[in-house]
């Protein structure tokens, strides 16, 4: 029984959870955090997920968060608990991903002892999270942890962990701290400078070839920010295209959409990128997949940057008018100088530019050949798109080929509805995000679009979707190949697989049935609509074993250190003698 | 070489609050992205507000130099980065300890020099001296290179301690 007015530990991170406004966490019970499970059986607030390995807890805390805007929490034990989290910790870092991780931790008489499951988690996670916190005092458990979501939400979103030894969990002490907490030095630059953005507003105006590029800060600035950035677009009549994070800022529909951009994008996008005079970068942060070859990147422009972190203004690029601030209230205060300027953009240099970029999208670089009697996967992603882009749909990825395709070929009209490993470029991300998505959205259509290697990363989540009839569906493009990797050996390697080849795959469908879901197969492109509409109807958790054409490789590629106007825009355009350059990556 | 790539020293003063592990995330931020620490210092300067301040002469092209600073003013526990050089001018001192054993002679020249370089004996005993002397980082050079044929045997450098001229605070 507690004293009054004094909480035991476990119960002060409960309510400090719920008055953050928490309903569900992810997590995987251990001997360091027993108080706080204990805590979390006796109330029924807030949810937990029982994942089947930490990494998955994390994935899916990030596939809730990126397709809710809410931060998502994970709850693991100390050691290993902690240790298999890092994965997801980096992977939510690179991505800028809010996530609380709480971990459980040896007693504070114990620490530096090497005692059973104990592992120096501040000093492991602090390369891995935005920031981490270890709780020596019960009487600072409710401020730290209101303290980490403040950090893990605000400026640049990114993961925190609280490292909780097990004393402090059960000892008692005041509830301290609440979700208005002001942060003593943490103040992240949220408007950005009025001089600056009325320079970008005049150089916009007068572009000549411009383009906008954009990426994930304006979907983790929020919806409003894509409803501006469609807004601004519009009223400029520029082109736009985004990076694989950014998907679903822009309407894929729009006729302004140039499709994505960098290693995978479309000619059209990259060639803009490459030819504009000004580039209005927001919510990106020039990452060598967009950028090739840097010293041939985009060279005759004149750059704009809005970025929430100063630190990525110049880190790669120079650019002319750097803007620290997010990327909504940017945006917000570009319309207003835009608008009370009157600006117009010059119509007829415009004209000439989109006269250009028609050119380049007549090339129709994500065409492809029928090979035989095959699936081709391109093929497989246009007829998903068909019969579920109606759908309440959300689609999270794995990490290769089929990543690359589903984002060239899958449409998003919407943010929030893409979640993809982008920097850290996880296999195995997929299939737990897809739990995550849909426990925020337990009647939407949540497709993990898949590779066989990839499936097989984390495929011990799938139990957690039959547990939780989490309909889910793992949509995995079989060619029983690492076909990104493969892919590389074809272009750098002269076709040397080595290790490539996906020998002893389990059968897909067994494996899902063995599991408590359904497994479907489609092995001919007469199969493919009938299996996707199975898949669709049915309500249970589905793997669905697409055997697509084997050799397949994904096109249009700027290969490693090549320039924007180097694409190869499919197998014909691939030298033999190209040579992997080991000092790029 | 290009003006771009040309390397050149800076001295960043880094208020922080003195909590575990921030001198770790400091170091972690220079050693995982490749960044020289050339001296490092650190020490609680306010207690009432739990603030120490880190001075950290490093060096890079402009480019990086711009990184690093606003590297560490992302980091959650500092509070405000100051580039010493540029917003400058400062002043620059360095404390050491610098012992010296031996006898006759060469035991009578180290404590002359000590004079010279107005360094203060501290410690002494019938064959050696401890002496404490403060001063630009060359200074410290200089006495510690003299000394070397004199019976040195050990130094211990406090890396150094920058601060802004004028009335402005950090």
């Amino acid at each position: 029984m507690s004293s009054q007015g004094m909480l035991e530990g476990a119960d002060i991170i409960l309510k400090a959870l719920v008055d953050q406004g928490v309903d569900t966490i992810f997590g995987y019970p251990g001997g360091a955090v027993l108080p706080l499970y204990d805590a979390l059986f006796k109330q029924n607030k807030i949810r937990h997920v029982l994942v089947r390995h930490e990494q998955g807890a994390v994935h899916a805390a990030e596939g809730y968060a990126r397709s809710t805007g809410k931060p998502g929490v994970v709850l693991v034990t100390s050691g290993p608990g902690a240790t298999n989290a890092i994965t997801g910790l980096v992977d939510a870092l690179m991505d800028s991903i809010p996530i609380v991780c709480l971990t459980g931790q040896v007693p504070t008489h114990l620490i530096g002892t090497d005692a059973f499951q104990e592992a120096d988690t501040i000093g492991i996670t602090r390369a891995a999270t935005k920031h981490n916190y270890l709780v020596r005092d019960v009487e600072d458990l409710g401020r730290t942890i209101h303290e980490a979501f403040y950090v893990a939400t605000s400026g640049r979103p990114g993961p925190v962990v609280i490292d909780l030894p097990k004393n402090i969990q059960v000892e008692e002490g005041p509830y301290t701290g609440s979700p208005k907490l002001k942060h003593k030095s943490y103040r992240p630059q949220i408007k950005g400078d009025l001089d600056q953005i009325r320079a970008a507003v005049d150089m916009i105006a007068n572009a000549k070839r411009p383009v906008f590029y954009t990426g994930g800060g304006i979907i983790n600035s929020g919806p409003a920010a894509s409803q501006l950035l469609r807004e601004f677009v519009r009223m400029t009549g520029f082109p736009i295209t985004s990076t694989l994070m950014g998907l679903g800022c822009y309407p894929a529909s729009d006729k302004q959409w140039l499709g994505m951009l960098g290693m995978h994008g479309t000619y059209e996008a990259n060639l803009a990128m490459h030819e504009c005079d000004v580039m209005i970068n927001i919510g990106a942060r020039f990452d060598d997949r967009i950028t090739g070859r840097l010293d041939a990147f985009s060279p005759n422009s004149k750059k704009i940057h809005v970025d929430i972190d100063r630190a990525n203004i110049n880190k790669c690029v120079h650019v002319d008018i750097p803007i620290v601030g997010d990327a909504g209230h940017v945006l917000e205060d570009m319309i207003k100088v835009w608008k009370s300027n009157v600006h117009q953009p010059n119509k007829d240099a415009l004209a000439d530019w989109w006269a250009k970029i028609d050119e380049w999208r007549d090339r129709d670089c994500l065409g492809y050949k029928q090979e035989g009697d095959e699936i081709m996967p391109q093929y497989l992603l246009e007829r998903l798109q068909d019969l579920t882009k109606d759908k309440d749909r959300y689609i999270t990825t794995e990490v290769g080929q089929h990543q690359m395709w589903a984002a060239q070929y899958l449409g998003f009209e919407a943010p929030n509805r893409w979640m993809t490993s982008g920097g850290l470029g996880t296999m195995g991300y997929g299939l737990p995000a897809a739990v995550g998505v849909q426990m925020a959205h337990p009647e939407s259509l949540v497709v993990d679009i898949s590779g066989d290697a990839s499936a097989m990363m984390n495929i011990q989540e799938f139990s957690t979707a039959v547990q939780f009839n989490l309909p889910i569906k793992v949509f995995i493009l079989n060619n029983s190949y690492m076909g990104m990797v493969r892919q590389w050996q074809d272009i750098t390697y002269d076709g040397r697989y080595a290790h490539t080849y996906s020998e002893a795959l389990p059968d897909f469908v067994k494996l899902a049935e063995a599991m408590g879901g359904v497994g479907l197969r489609m092995e001919k492109p007469g199969d493919v609509d009938k299996v996707i509409k199975e898949m669709i109807k049915n309500n249970k958790p589905t793997i669905v074993d697409c055997r697509v054409a084997v050799l397949e490789n994904c096109f249009p590629m700027v290969p490693s250190g090549a320039a924007h106007n180097e694409m190869i825009l499919g197998p014909e355009d691939v030298e033999t003698d190209r040579e992997d350059d080991p000092t790029l990556v | 070489m290009a003006q771009d790539q040309a390397i050149f020293q800076h001295t960043i003063a880094v208020l922080v609050d003195n909590e575990a592990g921030v001198l770790a995330r400091v170091i972690g931020l220079f050693s995982g992205r490749g960044y020289n620490i050339e001296s490092l210092t650190v020490a609680e300067t306010d207690h009432d507000e739990g603030l120490s301040r880190i001075t950290i002469v490093t060096s890079g092209t402009s480019m990086v130099i711009e990184q690093i600073k606003a590297q560490l003013e992302r980091l959650v526990p500092v509070h405000r980065v100051q580039d010493l050089t540029t917003d400058g001018p400062c002043v620059e001192r360095e404390l050491a300890l610098v012992k010296v054993s031996g006898t006759g002679d060469a035991r009578v020249e180290s404590l002359r020099l000590g004079d010279a370089f107005r360094a203060r004996v501290i410690d002494t005993t019938t064959d050696s001296f401890t002496f404490e002397i403060t001063g630009a980082s060359s200074k410290i050079d200089a006495f510690v290179a003299l000394m070397g044929p004199l019976g040195l045997v050990d130094v211990s450098r406090t890396g150094i301690a920058a601060i802004k001229r004028g009335a402005e605070s950090l």
